[in-house]
């Protein structure tokens, strides 16, 4: 078996995203499971139109340093480089922030379409999309602005919206460890939307802070199965 | 003494809402101080929609570590039986009803308990995070909030004109002024903050508050 998944670089493991692609970045917020070395990468091999699924936008690098002294890169940089065309997220920017977030300013002038998403209907449409399911009818949203344009139904007295699965060309994850194979635990909170977005790319790109021979995971606490995995980069924080 | 409740002394009287082993998640901002305040007899168990049930309270700078956080992205400590799973599965949590109470900051909530908490004119680009998945599916409901705008306009309101989170989702509203919970009948006013008289809190609340037979000021 030649199957070499291992990458030495996240420069080298985005090398084909194409522009217009559709791009998954795992996380949750600014930190803490965020695939940071591969959305620098994307944002040096500059790859343009995309289309980005994220629970968050980013707040941008001079935005950070309001949270942490030095500052530090979050899914910003994409958007403070023109790549992005259209988001799709639970929270684009943070209300408790200034509004000088690099999409609220692209949105403000027009230059990025923000489709804004419930954050479990968001994992759940990913879910759907991985699992090969056509969607599904959530009471969330019923009676917002997320119902518009939706089927309403009546299940059981109460009532739902039906919302559609969602899949990407690539996926950026960050997993704790990775064995050759690609098989990725993860670290604490830092699991988040990694393990849900890993499932629903057709190309599913991981950092990890350490790669180990096959057969040293535990398999009973492997969280993503190698079978989703397409590359791994060691990526130590 | 007539004053106004600081934030940490509106999440106090929140916290005294959880029940003694129950699950409770706490939102952004203000309710993320509720942690702070339960009391050594009384265990709850935090879940945070970014996939941990059971933290501790908020890490000092000592014991940060950005990969144990909250939703609010708050760094957390590490407690006893914690656990971690993905965001799917804290939804799936959420949205089955197994959240016994949720606390959510709030821009609105109107007389029939429609809370609107993550939008305002101006701002389109911030989202509603996992608050809408929140209202929808915890069992109960409690807003912290000011009770009003910083020019003195009521937040408790006849109708929400802010985009809604959820509606009719409001069980018990605690605020600066006054702890108020959502009836079929209207709102019911069951505590005061210390030297406040009802028509005073009235008259800063859009719809009609009727005092419950054992109003009380609340207590500190």
């Amino acid at each position: 078996m030649t199957l070499n998944k291992v990458f030495k670089s996240c420069r080298e493991a985005v090398a084909d995203v194409f522009d217009g692609a559709t791009v998954m970045v795992g996380g949750f917020g600014s930190f803490g499971g965020l695939p940071v070395n591969l959305i620098v990468a994307l944002a040096e091999q500059g790859a343009k139109e995309l289309t980005v699924i994220a629970n968050m936008g980013g707040v941008g690098f001079e935005l950070t340093r309001r949270i942490k002294p030095g500052g530090y890169q979050d899914l910003g940089i994409l958007f403070e480089n023109g790549q992005v065309k259209k988001f799709i997220g639970s929270v684009p920017a943070l209300g408790g922030m200034p509004p000088d977030s690099p999409i609220e300013r692209l949105q403000r002038e027009g230059k990025v379409e923000i489709e804004t998403v419930p954050q479990g209907t968001l994992a759940e449409r990913i879910r759907c999309g991985a699992g090969g399911l056509g969607g599904f009818y959530t009471p969330v949203g019923v009676g917002t602005v997320v119902e518009e344009g939706k089927e309403r139904k009546v299940i059981g007295g109460r009532e739902y919206i039906l919302e559609m699965p969602l899949t990407a060309d690539f996926a950026l994850i960050k997993a704790h460890k990775a064995d050759t194979l690609g098989n990725l635990v993860y670290r604490r909170t830092a699991r988040c939307f990694n393990p849900v977005m890993a499932t629903a790319a057709k190309v599913t790109i991981v950092e990890v802070d350490r790669i180990v021979p096959a057969g040293e995971l535990d398999p009973e606490v492997i969280v993503t199965p190698h079978v989703y995995v397409t590359r791994i980069v060691e990526a130590p924080r | 003494m007539k004053g106004r409740l600081d934030e940490a002394t509106i999440a106090l009287r929140a916290a005294r809402e959880f029940a003694d082993g129950s699950v409770v998640n706490l939102g952004y901002g203000m309710p993320g101080l509720c942690a702070g305040f339960i009391p050594e007899d009384k265990t709850v168990f935090f879940q945070s929609e970014n996939g941990v049930l059971g933290y501790g309270s908020l890490a000092s700078d000592a014991e940060k570590d950005y990969e144990l956080i909250n939703a609010s992205d708050q760094p957390v400590t590490p407690a006893p039986g914690m656990c971690f799973f993905d965001s799917a599965a804290s939804f799936d949590m959420i949205r089955g009803g197994h959240i016994d109470t949720v606390v959510l900051g709030a821009y609105q909530v109107s007389e029939r308990g429609d809370l609107a908490n993550w939008g305002r004119p101006g701002r389109l680009a911030t989202g509603m995070g996992g608050g809408m998945d929140l209202a929808a599916g915890a069992r109960r409901v409690i807003v912290t909030m000011l009770h009003t705008t910083k020019e003195g306009q009521p937040r408790i309101v006849r109708e929400c004109t802010f985009p809604l989170t959820a509606r009719r989702c409001v069980s018990l509203v605690v605020t600066d002024l006054a702890v108020i919970e959502v009836t079929a009948e209207g709102l019911v006013l069951k505590e005061t903050a210390p030297g406040w008289t009802v028509r005073e809190i009235q008259d800063l609340t859009e719809p009609e508050l009727q005092p419950a037979p054992d109003l009380k000021e609340i207590e500190l």
